[in-house]
This record gives structure tokens, C-alpha cells and sequence, in this order.
């Protein structure tokens, strides 16, 4: 694995907020090449604002974002969308093009951003769906697969230019444990093989604990992050109360969450 | 309901420093929940409270109505310093009430909507107007963008969308077309008949709605159609996308929406509208012959014949460049709409109004220019 001395992402100071609204202030971490990187906390405190604000998506009320030292925020219009191009999105709703089938919405940034013949990407849009366990689906629309189907279609997506940087936002939410068991080996897969760095809002302990290997904990009453670090050592080092709370489903100390 | 059945409360001192809340009845939201004002009352008109207890042996049933007064009386204890036990009330209730106070309000969220004074109000909505004229001239920049994009061969977007576009805004628009625009003719007919036949000089009615139709009613009709149906359509389906977050997708990949999904629509509202008014035009001619033929006695012939030496192509042409600035005009109503949608389904329907009533403002100004400057250049 490759290890730069610079972070592959640094959040600087970054206050987010919905005009008077803040959501979270005074935000500072790093995510390195190859992390797997967790974000935590409790409904509604930001997580999915927080991820908007690393895709591009939201400008910060302060502070940057830095990509591999560069500024994010502070860039010209068009460094900031070369950026993008390096990024794979799933966001929280799934946000499938709805008038577009799933072989279609995996096909378009294809189509788009490499020279392959139709045919290749016909290939390759069905091993991308085979991997989220959509194979034969091609055909279908977004509105004739489940919820935790369409998830899945969008985490294709996401995939389907081999991204530098994936962001998944609560990529197993409505997924069964099966399921949301093989997307954890996929995540773990995508890092080893393809080199990439993954940031991923989730609330679910197993995953958090079998494949985190750097988190950070934002939390809604004080507005901002408690805690950076891996997320076997804030289970075990941590004495703030919130998140022992959080991660040990409230509870207590006692019990260890098995991988 | 009978008396007993009715939810009560009543106050009483248990002792000097110990209210108790006696509560009887049937506790449903249905049938009605006591006020609490009475309560309220009571304690302040006694001083020294310190405690407050219930009594609730004689409830019949509840549901949240009882919880919903429990922590009424709570929030109003806290505020007053007086302690409550909740200890005599229906587990079930007690248990509720916990969950309910689990999690504390979140600090900020409440909103506040404070009363401001009409200056201030009118300056806001100066802002928000100003703001909007802003979004719409950036909007116009980008579309004019993409555009130049397209002539230099660089714009991407699906073909597949264009098509389908255009069959949208092209052929299904046909028959309401049809029948509007054919009335339309109808209508001038019938009123140009009523003066013209006063000197004998019905065969005019022929010059009237051929010269109408083609140098402004068609292009209005069809216009106005479009901006009520595709116009409003583009609204709501970028509208959509919008709301399920589609357009951010899109954006994170690095696709503009401007190309991928604005420009398909101007270019294919653009092309057919020209082709819409035209067969517009024939229509409401046709609908002009039917009243000249069966009700003032002109022939057939006779009435083709005037039309057509009463109209140039010139006419006609007037009237497509006419429905060329209109189609731009809707589509990009019904865009800017879309795009600037909130976050609700309910936005998506005042897009989608919003849109159709832009395209409207948008078609009868610019066809009061058209008008003028074809005067002036005396076309
Ligand atoms: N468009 C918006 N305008 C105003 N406030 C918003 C908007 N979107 C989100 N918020 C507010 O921002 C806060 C954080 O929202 P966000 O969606 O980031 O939460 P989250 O941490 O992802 O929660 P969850 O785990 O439930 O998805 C919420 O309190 C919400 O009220
Ligand atoms: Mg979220």
C-alpha cells in the first residue's frame, strides 16, 4: 500500500451550516490513502452534510477541504470538478437517474469518461452489477427494485470508474445482514485491490468494528466531532460517555462488539 | 358519551405544599382532552407548591392523549420548580413519557419567527426578488453556455433523451394542438363575421384568420399549450430529480446538468415548436373555412382563393421565428423552474406552477417586442 507522507484527505477547521442553521463547527481531521474510513454519530448530526461538503456538493461556512495538500474549496471552479471526476458517490436515498435503467445509470459515466466500445462496457457494467449481487437486472428500472436493491444499483455506480475516492452514505442501511456481510468484503476488496480510500457513513456496530480503521464521532448537542481514531481504540479508550454509549448500543462497557 | 366516560381532572391540595391531579374517565384523543388552564390557574393562585402528584385509579383507558397532558403538566412543572411523581400513573404512560424525554431537544432547532416590522419584511422580499432576477440571468448565462457547447460539437448528452423529447413535446402535443387551434380559428371567423357582414363584406373573414393565425395566433396558442403542458412537465421532472438528489449524482460524476439534462429540452422544444405553429396555422385556417363555408355562404374555393392571396410566405415566416423565441422561452421556464426547486414534493409543485405561469409572462412580453419591432422594420 502506497503511504504518503501528505493525508490523501485533511478537513480543516470546517464549520457547516444551513444559512443561520450550524450543523457542526470546528471540524479537523485527516483521512489517509487506503483508510476506510468511518463516520459516526447520532441521526440527524450531520454525517450526510458532512459527506456533501467533501464531494463538492456544499460550500463550507468555514474552513477547506484539502485533497492530497491541494485546496478543495479555494480552487478554481474547474480543478475542483478534475477533482470530482476521482470521486465514486452513494448517497443516503440511493439517487438512481429514475427515467434510466440500472444498466444505463452504471453505463453513463462509462459512456462518458473512457473510450471503451459498447460492447466492453456492456461487459463491464454487468460484472459491476454482479458484484452488488444485481446480476440480470440490467433491464430494470429504478422504480421496480426494492430500496435496498436500488442501494446496492447505486453503489455500482459509484464503482463503475474504478474511483481514487469512494464516499458511501449509509451504504448498508436496508440491506440484510447477509448482505450487508458481502458488502463489507467488497468495501475491504476495493481498498486492496484497487488502492482506494473510503470514507463511509454507517451506523452499523459489526461493520464499523470489522473493517474501520480510522473513524471520527460528530455529535449533535455540542456540534461538534468528540473523538478521531480507529474504532476498536475509541471502544476502548475512550471515557467520553456518548460514544461508549454509541458503541456498545447503549450498553455499557461490558460487552465487546464481535466482528 | 355519558358523564363518567368523559376524561376529567380535578385539583386538589393533598397538602399545603402537594398538588394532587385526580384524573377519571376515558383518556382519548377522540373524545377530547381537558385544558390545561384550569390547572395552571390553580397553581398559581396558590403559593408554595412544591410537589405534584396524580391520581389516575380511575381512568378508563388513554392513549396519547393522556401522555400529551402528562407532559404538558411536566413542561410547565419544570418551568415552575415544582417536582413531579409520576409514580400513580399507568405504567404504559410512565414508560412513554421516559422515551419521550430521552432524548433532548436539540438545541437551535426550534424555530424562532420573529415579528418583524413591514420595512424590514419589504426589504426581504426586495432581496429574494433581486436574488431570483440574479439566478435567472446566471441560468440564461449557463444555458447560453451549453449551447455554444453544442454548436462547438462539445456538448454531451444522451441522444436517446433528445428523441425522446422530442416526441414528447413533438407528436403527442398533436391533437390538443388540433383542437385548440382550430377553435381559434373558428372564434376569429365568428367575430370577424359579425362586422364584416354589416357592409357585405364577408369574404374578408377569409383575410382576418388567415393573416391571425399566421402572423400571431398561432404562435400564441401553441405557445401557451407548451407552457402548460411541457413546460410544466420539465419543471416537475427536473424538479424530481432534484428532490431525489438525481442532479447531485450527476454533478459528483462531473456531468453537467446543463447539457445532460437542459439542453436536450431547449433543443427539442426549440425545433418543434416552429413545425407545431405551422400545422397550428393550418388548422386554424381550416377551422375559419368551416364558419365561411357553412355559415356566410362563401365557396369552398372562393374562401381558398382569398386566403391565399391575402397571405405571403412572409406572414407565415413572422410567425415561426415568433414560435422559435417562444419555444426557447417555455423550455427554459420549465427548466429554471426545475432546477430551482426545493427540497419537498410540494416544491416540485410550485416548480411546476411557477413554470407555467413564467412561460406565459415570458411568451405575451416578448410577443409585445416581436410585435413592435416588426412594426418598425414595417415587416
Ligand atoms: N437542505 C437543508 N436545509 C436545512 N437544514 C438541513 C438541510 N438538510 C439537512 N438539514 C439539517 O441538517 C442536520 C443534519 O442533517 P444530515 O442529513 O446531515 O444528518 P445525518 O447525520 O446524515 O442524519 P441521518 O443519520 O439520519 O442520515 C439536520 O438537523 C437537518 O435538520
Ligand atoms: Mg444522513
Amino acid at each position: 500500500m502506497v503511504m504518503n507522507a501528505t493525508p490523501h484527505i485533511s478537513i480543516e477547521n470546517l464549520t457547516m451550516a444551513y444559512g443561520d442553521f450550524l450543523i457542526q463547527r470546528d471540524l479537523t481531521f485527516t483521512i489517509n490513502r487506503g483508510d476506510i474510513f468511518i463516520i459516526m454519530g447520532g441521526s440527524g448530526c450531520g454525517k450526510s452534510t458532512l459527506l456533501r461538503h467533501l464531494v463538492g456538493l456544499k460550500r463550507p461556512a468555514k474552513g477547506d477541504v484539502r485533497y492530497e495538500g491541494e485546496s478543495f474549496w479555494n480552487a478554481q471552479p474547474e480543478s475542483r470538478a478534475g477533482r470530482m471526476k476521482q470521486f465514486g458517490v452513494l448517497f443516503q436515498s440511493g439517487a438512481l437517474w429514475s427515467s434510466m435503467t440500472l444498466a444505463e445509470n452504471v453505463e453513463l459515466p462509462l459512456a462518458e469518461y473512457t473510450n471503451l466500445t459498447p460492447d466492453e462496457i456492456r461487459e463491464i457494467v454487468s460484472f459491476k452489477l454482479a458484484l452488488v449481487g444485481l446480476a440480470g437486472f440490467e433491464e430494470f428500472y429504478p422504480n421496480e427494485i426494492s430500496g435496498g436493491m436500488q442501494k446496492r444499483a447505486g453503489l455500482a455506480r459509484a464503482m463503475a470508474l474504478d474511483p481514487e475516492i469512494l464516499f458511501f452514505d449509509e451504504p448498508s442501511a436496508g440491506l440484510d445482514p447477509i448482505s450487508s456481510r458481502r458488502l463489507d468484503e467488497l468495501i475491504l476488496e476495493l481498498r486492496d485491490s484497487l488502492g482506494a480510500t473510503v470514507v463511509i457513513v454507517t451506523h452499523e456496530l459489526a461493520s464499523i468494528f470489522a473493517i474501520g480503521t480510522n473513524s471520527v464521532f460528530l455529535d449533535a448537542e455540542t456540534k461538534t466531532m468528540l473523538a478521531v481514531g480507529s474504532p476498536r481504540m475509541l471502544l476502548e479508550e475512550s471515557a467520553d460517555h456518548k460514544i461508549q454509549t454509541f458503541l456498545t448500543r447503549g450498553d455499557g462497557k461490558t460487552e465487546k462488539a464481535d466482528t | 358519551m355519558r358523564k363518567s366516560e368523559e376524561a376529567q381532572v380535578h385539583v386538589s391540595h393533598a397538602t399545603s405544599d402537594t398538588l394532587l391531579l385526580t384524573l377519571k374517565g376515558s383518556w382519548k384523543l377522540q373524545s377530547g382532552i381537558p385544558p390545561f388552564t384550569e390547572i395552571e390557574k390553580t397553581i398559581e393562585s396558590s403559593t408554595g407548591i412544591q410537589q405534584l402528584t396524580f391520581d389516575s385509579q380511575h381512568v378508563t383507558s388513554w392513549d396519547s392523549g393522556l401522555v400529551t397532558f402528562v407532559l404538558r403538566v411536566l413542561t410547565y412543572c419544570t418551568q415552575h420548580r415544582i417536582e413531579v411523581d409520576r409514580t400513580d400513573l399507568p405504567e404504559g404512560v410512565q414508560r412513554l413519557v421516559s422515551l419521550a424525554l430521552a432524548v433532548p431537544e436539540q438545541q437551535g432547532t426550534r424555530r424562532l419567527i420573529p415579528s418583524e416590522s413591514w420595512l424590514a419584511r419589504f426589504g426581504k422580499e426586495v432581496m429574494v426578488t433581486l436574488e431570483g432576477a440574479n439566478a435567472m440571468i446566471a441560468f440564461v448565462g449557463d444555458a447560453s453556455l451549453a449551447f455554444w457547447a453544442l454548436l462547438a460539437g462539445k456538448a454531451r448528452f444522451r441522444r436517446s433523451d433528445l428523441s425522446l423529447t422530442i416526441q414528447e413535446c413533438g407528436i403527442q402535443a398533436l391533437p390538443i394542438v388540433s383542437l385548440i387551434s382550430f377553435l381559434v380559428g373558428l372564434i376569429l371567423a365568428f367575430v370577424g363575421a359579425v362586422q364584416l357582414q354589416q357592409f357585405g363584406a364577408h369574404i374578408y373573414v377569409a383575410d382576418l384568420v388567415g393573416l391571425g393565425m399566421a402572423r400571431e395566433m398561432g404562435a400564441m396558442m401553441t405557445g401557451i399549450i407548451m407552457g402548460g403542458r411541457t413546460g410544466a412537465a420539465f419543471a416537475a421532472q427536473l424538479g424530481t430529480m432534484r428532490v431525489n438528489q438525481e442532479i447531485d449524482a450527476m454533478i459528483t460524476l462531473g456531468l453537467s446538468p446543463m447539457e445532460f439534462l437542459v439542453l436536450p429540452r431547449m433543443l427539442a422544444l426549440s425545433l418543434m415548436m416552429p413545425l407545431l405553429c405551422l400545422y397550428a396555422d393550418l388548422m386554424g385556417i381550416l377551422g375559419g373555412m368551416v364558419v365561411g363555408v357553412t355559415m356566410l355562404d362563401l365557396g369552398f374555393l372562393q374562401y381558398f382563393n382569398q386566403t391565399q392571396a391575402s397571405l405571403s410566405l412572409m406572414d407565415f415566416f413572422l410567425g415561426l421565428v415568433k414560435s422559435m423565441v417562444f419555444g426557447v422561452l417555455v423550455a427554459m421556464a420549465g427548466c429554471l423552474r426545475g432546477m430551482q426547486c426545493g427540497n419537498s414534493s410540494a416544491a416540485v409543485g410550485i416548480a411546476a406552477t411557477s413554470a407555467v405561469v413564467t412561460s406565459i409572462v415570458f411568451i405575451v412580453v416578448s410577443d409585445s417586442i416581436l410585435t413592435v419591432i416588426y412594426n418598425a422594420i414595417g415587416v
